[in-house]
């Protein structure tokens, strides 16, 4: 069922009843690994369709995705990196690189950006260069960074996270960094809110984190 | 051969009743006719050697090369005959072009071996194709494993990972003195010599043609970048 157009829907770039997760989300290395975090809301317009949705997706055992724009594309781009990489891994016999990960997700951002309203982040750890963070624009392009936010939230907390980053950070401090973060633009950004949903990848695997909305550490 | 002809030899898709395959027997025999082509997997890096018979006193000395690079950390060499070798090389660099687009990293040689093994043993399966009559030895270096490796592929589609391996009319000779040697304590340094060695010993100047000595590594040395060993080497 087709939700009545916005220009807000439309000033975004999305069809008529189409759902963005306008979002926040970020991710951080850490010596050893990397931790990504994401708000919870899906919106439609001003409608908050879904207040506690998952934004973080497994791409393999080692290797996550924030998505941001609209959830129908990242979810698609998701599941096809998922399905190469899942029989990619299987040619090989190993683990595959984090950085294949991210290959596989540009290429087909870049070869079909007249087509996607989609901005993601890749996260995950691999046995040659461990913990990676790798940034893919709407356009396509690739690159990879110490810490990478993302989505409509993201424009509010520049100043903030650029103060707070520091070098070398633990996997707790970069825990810290990744909810204050968080929660400052979700606080701001109205098509941010909800939970904050947090991964953390090391050698040893992967936990998830979950801080209510009630629990976070910066809020109204 | 016991059961050569009989109509059981005119097409690599009929087995004969005893259940072989005489085209891809027959391009095996092409192999073994070929000069000696040897590869030797040592401590720091992977060496390939191959005795390139002078057809002709007038030929262009090193005009017609036998070991081939696809693309920067792996190198292959051909045993048989050189232009359906060829065909062969020239698939592995569209594969290992193609890895690398797709997936961003180079083809660990491995995945190259078996992908190769697929395409050459295609060719074992239509009537209107034949087998190669050529094997090859593929030596690379894995970066996401640090690992080095040495692969041959036969006519029938089959590929082998080896520590040493020896390959056209003098592999006996060949397998015998490589085992003699203690590949995971020598240096591709000392195996050049050791690979020169071999194949002027198992080179018979009165009854064989004369040869040039082709080599090519994948070392730690050179940063594991594939390349032919230098002249004033070899």
């Amino acid at each position: 069922m087709a939700m009545p157009s916005t220009s807000l829907e439309h000033s975004m770039g999305l069809k008529p009843g189409e759902v963005a997760t306008g979002t926040t989300i970020m991710a951080v290395e850490f010596d050893g690994g990397v931790v990504l975090g994401a708000d919870s809301r899906t919106s439609t317009g001003t409608y908050v369709a879904n207040r506690v949705s998952d934004k973080l997706t497994a791409l393999h055992h080692h290797i996550y995705c924030c998505r941001s724009g609209s959830a129908a594309d990242t979810q698609a781009l998701a599941d096809y990196v998922r399905y190469f990489l899942a029989s990619h891994a299987i040619d090989l016999g190993r683990t595959p690189a984090v950085y294949t990960a991210a290959k596989l997700m540009s290429t087909l951002i870049y070869r079909n950006k007249d087509n996607l309203l989609a901005g993601v982040i890749i996260g995950g750890w691999d046995p040659k260069d461990g913990g990676q963070v790798y940034t893919v624009t709407l356009g396509g392009t690739l690159q990879r960074q110490k810490f990478s936010i993302g989505g409509s939230g993201s424009t509010y907390i520049y100043g903030h996270v650029d103060e707070a980053f520091k070098e070398n950070m633990t996997r707790e401090e970069c825990q810290n960094f990744v909810k204050k973060a968080i929660s400052h633009a979700m606080a701001r950004d109205g098509s941010s809110g909800g939970v904050i949903r947090m991964v953390t990848i090391d050698k040893s695997g992967v936990s998830r984190e979950f801080i209510p909305g009630d629990k976070l550490p910066y809020g109204p | 051969m016991s059961s050569t002809g009989a109509g059981y030899d005119v097409s690599p898709t009929t087995f004969s009743p005893d259940g072989r395959l005489f085209q891809v027997e027959y391009a095996g025999k092409a192999v073994e006719n070929s000069g000696t082509a040897i590869g030797l997997k040592c401590k720091d890096g992977v060496i390939l050697a191959v005795e390139n018979l002078m057809l002709s006193k007038l030929l262009v000395s090193n005009s017609n090369r036998r070991t081939y690079n696809v693309g920067s950390h792996i190198s292959i060499a051909v045993a048989g005959l050189v232009s359906d070798g060829r065909q062969v090389v020239n698939r592995a660099r569209e594969e290992a072009e193609n890895y690398k687009d797709n997936y961003g990293s180079d083809m660990p040689p491995t995945i190259l071996a078996d992908r190769l093994a697929q395409f050459v043993h295609y060719f074992t399966l239509n009537y209107s194709l034949r087998p190669f009559g050529a094997s090859v030895l593929i030596a690379g270096h894995d970066a996401f494993t640090d690992s080095i490796e040495l692969n041959v592929i036969e006519p029938s589609g089959v590929a082998y990972k080896f520590f040493g391996a020896a390959l056209g009319k003098g592999r006996q000779g060949a397998k015998t003195e490589i085992e003699k040697l203690k590949l995971t304590e020598t240096t591709c340094d000392d195996a050049v010599k050791e690979m020169a060695k071999i194949l002027h010993k198992l080179h018979d100047e009165s009854k064989d043609k004369p040869f040039e000595l082709e080599m090519a590594w994948v070392t730690a040395a050179n940063g594991y970048k594939a390349q032919r060993v230098p002249r004033d080497i070899v």
